[in-house]
């Protein structure tokens, strides 16, 4: 054998070694990665809430938890859902077009049913929970208030639809979870199809 | 074997017995007269160069007192917080335990900042020590990561929510966001898996890259040797036996030095730990002591006072996303120092008066957005911390045009003594 087919016949076989080498890292890492995954426990830790309406009063707001986050449920008064239309110039997304609902919430209201308002109440900057704030035109809040959610870590503030409004540093409305209605008065939440 | 001990034992003189064994079988000498007896740094150091040796004094401080916490703490949902208290209550010498812990996670940030300052101030950064500065910077990474973790383990209100308000940050990044951010926590929200992924990374992982990056840190800087106030190299002039006529040797000169400020240090350190080891709620946040509750956010979230000045630029920014962005940048801009200083002197002695100004408004930056982002967000407050955000930013990112315009003094050959 000529020492130039020596040669090549070296770097073929050091470049096939460390290639089989490198898979073999990247195969060895994959259960590392992988294990940081949600875990089976942790996916059906986050199965689909049922919740009760019947007891929340109209204008009442209750607080649930799902998958760890705050759902907010707030039975609207006729006049809340009156003054949604209100907010319209104020609001970066009055449209609901960016996709932080299910379709059946892509309306003013952003809900199923008008009366009642589920929305994940955690802030879309970072994540700290809203504060009710249903008043109308508070001295703080200003004129163009009539009650909403603000976000006492950053100033972020949602109408009472979860829309968010201009010139805070919340990007997106407030995050309408997947549920459904399982009769008039309960809903199931993380679900929106399928069998309760 | 025979010839190498024969060899050893011409080297070491008349050295005999347990030390040549050693010799003849690890560098023990060598690296001791490499590293501390015949390591030369300048004669003409100041108050600004403790604080290596003080963060290092930091780093056994936290690892001892973590060793021992961690006897006695339960890195889960359930029993963390209460683990807690039962170190502070019921374990004996636990609360001290803990409050030198916790006090020593801001002892480290106060010297690390110092540390770096002063690297600024004598143009450390610069050629030759490069790669000093990027390790350094690596560490000063790390060990906010460490920090950070570090601060969720006693599940408090503000640990859960300091947590979910960072790890959300992963979020802004565009398409794989929510994906990462799930895989961060193991979890659809902070929970009991990510208390206990946190804690292996604090507890193992990250003081082992700590310690393994101060080490390399040092090795780089005994390669170059140290900076001195006057930011010239003193190899440049030695005597015949190859010593640096400014140099006098680390161990003893420089260690006894150290060592008084390590007691000064340790006076101030037990001072804050005695009789304020909350520190008005800088140093443990009073929403901290009520256990970590995820459906209620506390009136006001604000991290710890040494990530305050990279929060309050998040909070300037009206954007998700570029607020992360800047955020992110804030913390690493200081790793191209090297690049961005055209100045042709190092140390700010030599250097005019623009740099001068320079840093000092970027100190007044840094000091300002750092109580800013302890307060909430309103009015004044938003538009200060966007105007102190732009001057943070100008003095990194205008350093190569200004700099370079500077008019800097001619530097001296050898060390000058400033009494």
């Amino acid at each position: 054998m000529s020492d130039n087919a020596k040669s090549s016949r070296r770097h073929f076989l050091s470049m096939a070694t460390a290639v089989t080498g490198g898979v073999g890292t990247a195969f060895a890492l994959a259960p590392f990665v992988v294990s940081l995954k949600p875990s089976a426990r942790a996916q059906a830790l986050g199965a689909p809430v049922e919740i009760d309406l019947s007891p929340i009063d109209v204008g009442a707001m209750v607080r649930y938890e799902w998958r760890g986050k705050p759902v907010w449920v707030l039975r609207r008064t006729p006049e809340m859902i009156e003054r949604l239309a209100q907010n319209d110039a104020v609001l970066r997304d009055p449209n609901s077009e960016e996709p932080q609902q299910p379709e059946f919430a892509a309306n003013p209201h952003r809900s199923q049913r008008p009366e009642w308002l589920v929305v994940i109440g955690s802030c879309t900057h970072l994540g700290c929970a809203p504060v009710e704030r249903f008043e109308i035109q508070p001295a703080d809040l200003g004129a163009d208030w009539f009650g909403g959610f603000y976000c006492p870590c950053h100033g972020s503030k949602f109408d009472l639809a979860g829309r968010v409004y201009k010139g805070v540093p919340a990007p997106l409305n407030l995050a309408v979870p997947p549920y459904r209605f399982v009769g008039d008065d309960r809903i199931l939440v993380g679900a929106e199809e399928g069998v309760a | 074997m025979a010839r190498v001990e024969s060899e050893v034992r011409s080297a070491a003189g008349d050295k005999g017995g347990l030390l040549q064994w050693i010799d003849a079988r690890f560098p023990m000498t060598k690296m001791l007269k490499e590293h501390v007896t015949e390591y030369y740094a300048s004669k003409n150091f100041n108050i600004w160069y403790v604080f290596g040796v003080l963060s290092m004094l930091v780093l056994v401080i936290q690892i001892l007192s973590g060793i021992f916490l961690t006897m006695n703490y339960k890195p889960a949902a359930a029993d963390a917080f209460a683990s807690v208290e039962y170190i502070m209550r019921d374990v004996s010498g636990g609360w001290l335990i803990r409050y030198i812990h916790s006090t020593g996670a801001s002892a480290f940030f106060v010297v690390v900042y110092l540390h770096m300052f002063r690297a600024m101030l004598y143009g450390s950064y610069k050629k030759p020590r490069e790669l000093i500065w990027i390790i350094g910077m690596l560490i000063f990474l790390v060990l906010m990561a460490e920090a950070f973790m570090g601060y969720l383990l006693p599940w408090g209100q503000m640990s859960y929510w300091g947590a979910q308000v960072i790890v959300s940050l992963f979020g802004a990044i565009p398409v794989v966001g929510e994906t990462l951010v799930e895989w961060i926590r193991g979890d659809y929200s902070i929970s009991d898996i990510t208390l206990n992924r946190f804690f292996a990374l604090h507890v193992i992982a990250l003081p082992l890259a700590l310690v393994m990056l101060v080490v390399v840190h040092i090795l780089a800087l005994h390669e170059v040797g140290s900076n001195n106030p006057d930011g010239i190299e003193i190899k440049e002039h030695k005597d015949e036996n190859g010593i640096p006529l400014d140099g006098v040797a680390f161990w003893p000169y420089h260690t006894s030095k150290d060592l008084v400020a390590i007691i000064v240090f340790l006076a101030l350190f037990s001072a804050v730990v005695f009789f304020a080891p909350e520190m008005g709620g800088y140093f443990l946040e009073h929403a901290n002591f009520d256990p970590a509750d995820p459906l209620v956010t506390p009136d006001h979230i604000a991290p710890v006072w040494y990530f305050t000045p990279f929060y309050a630029i998040l909070r300037a920014v009206p954007d998700k996303l570029l607020g992360v962005i800047l955020m992110g940048a804030a913390v690493l801009l200081p790793l191209f120092l090297p690049w961005l200083d055209r100045a042709r002197v190092k140390s700010i002695r030599y250097r005019g008066w623009i740099y001068k100004a320079a840093l000092a408004i970027f100190v007044v930056s840094f000091i300002v957005l750092g109580f800013l982002g302890t307060q909430t967000a309103t009015g004044l407050y938003t538009l200060l911390s966007r105007i102190f955000t732009v001057l943070y930013f100008a003095f990194f990112l205008l350093m190569p045009v200004y700099t370079a315009m500077d008019k800097t003094k001619p530097v001296p050959d050898r060390v000058v003594y400033h009494a």
